[in-house]
């Protein structure tokens, strides 16, 4: 593919990302194949060539999140990818990035788990991404896009934002969004901040030299370093959270959502409308820092939020934690690769505002023109 | 008056965090002198492992990354990958490079990823209070084998030299030691190979250097430069395993004399 970028493609949304790395600058990917996010890893291999980067298939995702490590000292864009497995080894070097103060993109195209688990979308990685995931007192910036067109929007964003706060940023994708092939449209003027980043390791010519390093031995380093990086973290809650919202005003039962589960809820809302139910959505763009703002605002005025989740219920801990006792927060996730349907979230929603089963609602069959590639309820 | 010898520029004077009779001061300084021979400070980008090493970057005025346990050649081969024409070399232990560290360590060898490894090899896990190493000798007590090194129970040392010699993508490999001046200037000079064989483009170096571990050997420094020159030797042959300019390839076994 060439990277006319004004036209519109059909591809995956893990074709997606890594076109957009390329059209953001990203010149240096290293990664190690696993399913879903193969098309990632396949495409970079024959692009990063053509525009004279590397690519490299590491021996472990272990060693692919350190070459990025490498990468990013030495001052490039880089990016990896994975997926549950593969994410949860690269932990550690994704504190030690966190640690160092380095950016990288780090692509998380969720799979079933615990364990080996399933190759079906989940968003059981949501604790892991948005709590450290490794060890130490970290944060990752965690992008949730939506669609294989937000995923190209937000890898160029996720860029800006890591050299911007010299930090790792995940986006959090799942197979269902990194699998089916929707038209993209890349940006034409990538919003590249690229930064000057003269803490970079070039070789010390002519400079004072500079050290990567995450290791602070001597007494009360660390602790300054901590109160450093968590006023960074502060920064980043206070200038960077992003988030959609959907026929809140007004709105009985607000549904929160991010990615796949997030599309299912709008198509829920879709379906409801003429029949009385008042639902609203509320879409986290940014899992971290996470919208907990608006959350408290829509608190004031709803009658109850409801959580839709591929996990056990990772997500509503922080919507929980966003409203206290200000608003009921329910709950509805499938898990191990189950996705909910829109009639599935509509019935929640239903015993949410009736729980002794008094309300039925005749749920409307789809309507055909939202076919276009806005509904999906059932994996193949 | 003339001075005959001084300290290397590129070594930072501060007081040394390693243990009196310890090697690693001596290597540090070894890759100073060579820096300051060679000219190339502004060029030359290290890597710090984790293992008693860890502050490498106090001692050596050049720009420096840490490295997480074991991951030296994997953070190398981003950074060279980014400059292909700066030095880039590692300097690892042989916990870190041939216990959790020996995936990346094969790998960067078979991609012949053009770095420099310095490896030293002191049979102990320093840093951790001397536990058995890959590189442990039979019958060695550490803190892990206090009745010695057991073949049965803790499996049998690595060399790392004669199973890197197996591959392809290895373009210089020597063992040296530091036991005495001799074998110190015979550092120097494969160390010297090694960044050569980068600089001239011709892929992976790597230079395994018999290093003095005092106090987990629990012995005086001077007994501790006698244990490497009568039993580590016997284990880890000092020589030349892979030399492309004399064609020396040795796989899987014979060093060749330097
Ligand atoms: C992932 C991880 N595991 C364990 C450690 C603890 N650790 C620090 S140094 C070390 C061993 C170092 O031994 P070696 O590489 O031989 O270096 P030496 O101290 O002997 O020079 C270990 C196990 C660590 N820092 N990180
Ligand atoms: S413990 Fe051994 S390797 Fe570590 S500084 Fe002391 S002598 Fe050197
Ligand atoms: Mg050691």
């Amino acid at each position: 593919m060439k990277s006319s970028n004004n036209k519109k493609h059909l591809l995956t949304g893990n074709e997606a990302a890594a076109e957009a790395a390329i059209l953001a600058g990203c010149r240096h990917y290293y990664g190690y194949p696993i399913t879903p996010q193969n098309e990632l890893i396949n495409h970079m291999a024959i692009r990063m060539p053509q525009v004279g980067g590397t690519f490299l298939q590491a021996e472990s995702e272990i060693a692919a999140i350190y070459m990025a490590y490498g990468g990013a000292a030495a001052g490039a864009r880089v990016m990896t990818s994975s997926s549950g497995p593969g994410i949860s080894l690269m932990q550690e070097g994704i504190s030690y990035l966190a640690g160092s103060e380095l950016p990288c993109v780090i692509v998380n195209v969720q799979r079933g788990g615990p364990g080996l688990g399933d190759i079906s979308p989940s968003q059981a990685d949501y604790f892991q991404a948005v709590k450290g995931g490794g060890h130490g007192d970290y944060h990752n910036i965690v992008l949730a896009p939506a669609s294989a067109q937000e995923i190209a929007d937000l890898v160029y964003d996720a860029f800006d934002l890591a050299d911007r706060y010299r930090n790792p940023v995940m986006l959090l994708g799942d197979a269902q969004l990194g699998q089916m092939m929707e038209p993209v449209e890349f940006r034409k003027t990538p919003r590249t901040h690229q930064t000057v980043k003269r803490w970079a390791l070039t070789g010390a010519e002519g400079r004072a030299r500079n050290i990567v390093k995450s290791f602070y031995p001597v007494k009360g380093e660390l602790e300054t370093f901590n109160i450093r990086l968590q006023r960074k973290y502060r920064a980043i809650e206070h200038e960077e959270v992003r988030y959609e919202e959907v026929n809140t005003q007004g709105a009985e039962i607000i549904l929160v959502a991010y990615g796949t589960c997030a599309r299912i809820c709008k198509e829920a809302i879709r379906r409801a409308s003429g029949t009385g139910l008042q639902i609203g959505l509320l879409r986290p763009i940014t899992l971290w820092p996470f919208p907990k703002e608006p959350l408290r605002r829509l608190a004031k005025k709803a009658r109850a939020f409801c959580v839709v989740e591929m996990s056990a219920g990772q997500m509503v801990e922080d919507v929980r934690l966003a409203v206290l006792d200000r608003c009921p927060v329910h709950f509805y996730g499938r898990m191990g690769g189950g996705v909910p349907s829109s009639r599935e979230v509509l019935k929640k929603v239903l015993n949410i505002l009736a729980p002794e089963g008094t309300l039925e609602l005749e749920i409307p069959e789809i309507p055909t023109e939202l076919g276009k590639g806005l509904y999906f309820s059932t994996i193949p | 008056m003339q001075a005959l010898y001084s300290a290397p520029e590129t070594l930072i004077r501060t007081p040394s965090h390693y243990c009196p009779g310890c090697g690693h001061g001596i290597a540090h300084r070894l890759l100073a002198e060579i820096i300051d021979e060679w000219g190339i400070r502004g060029k030359t980008i290290g890597l710090a492992p984790v293992g008693c090493s860890v502050l490498a970057y106090n001692y050596l005025d050049i720009d420096m990354c840490e490295a997480a346990h074991g991951r030296p050649p994997a953070i190398a081969t981003g950074i060279k990958r980014v400059h292909p024409d700066n030095i880039v070399f590692t300097y690892q232990g042989d916990g870190d490079l041939a216990a959790i560290g020996m995936a990346e360590i094969v790998h960067a060898a078979s991609r012949a990823e053009n770095i420099t490894v310095i490896f030293i090899n002191n049979a102990i896990y320093g840093m951790t209070n001397g536990q058995l190493a890959p590189t442990t000798l039979l019958n060695q007590r550490t803190t892990t084998t206090p009745e010695g090194r057991d073949p049965l129970a803790h499996g049998y040392p690595i060399r790392i030299c004669e199973l890197l010699a197996t591959l392809e993508g290895t373009s210089f490999l020597a063992r040296t030691s530091l036991s005495s001046p001799k074998n110190v200037s015979q550092t120097k000079e494969a160390l010297k190979k090694g960044f050569k064989t980068q600089i001239e483009k011709k892929g992976f170096s790597l230079i395994e250097v018999l290093s003095p571990c005092p106090v987990y050997w629990r012995m005086s420094p001077v007994e501790s430069l006698k244990f490497i020159e009568e039993e580590m030797t016997q284990t880890f042959p000092l020589g030349v395993f892979k030399d492309w300019e004399k064609a020396i390839s040795a796989p899987g076994g014979q060093a060749t004399k330097v």
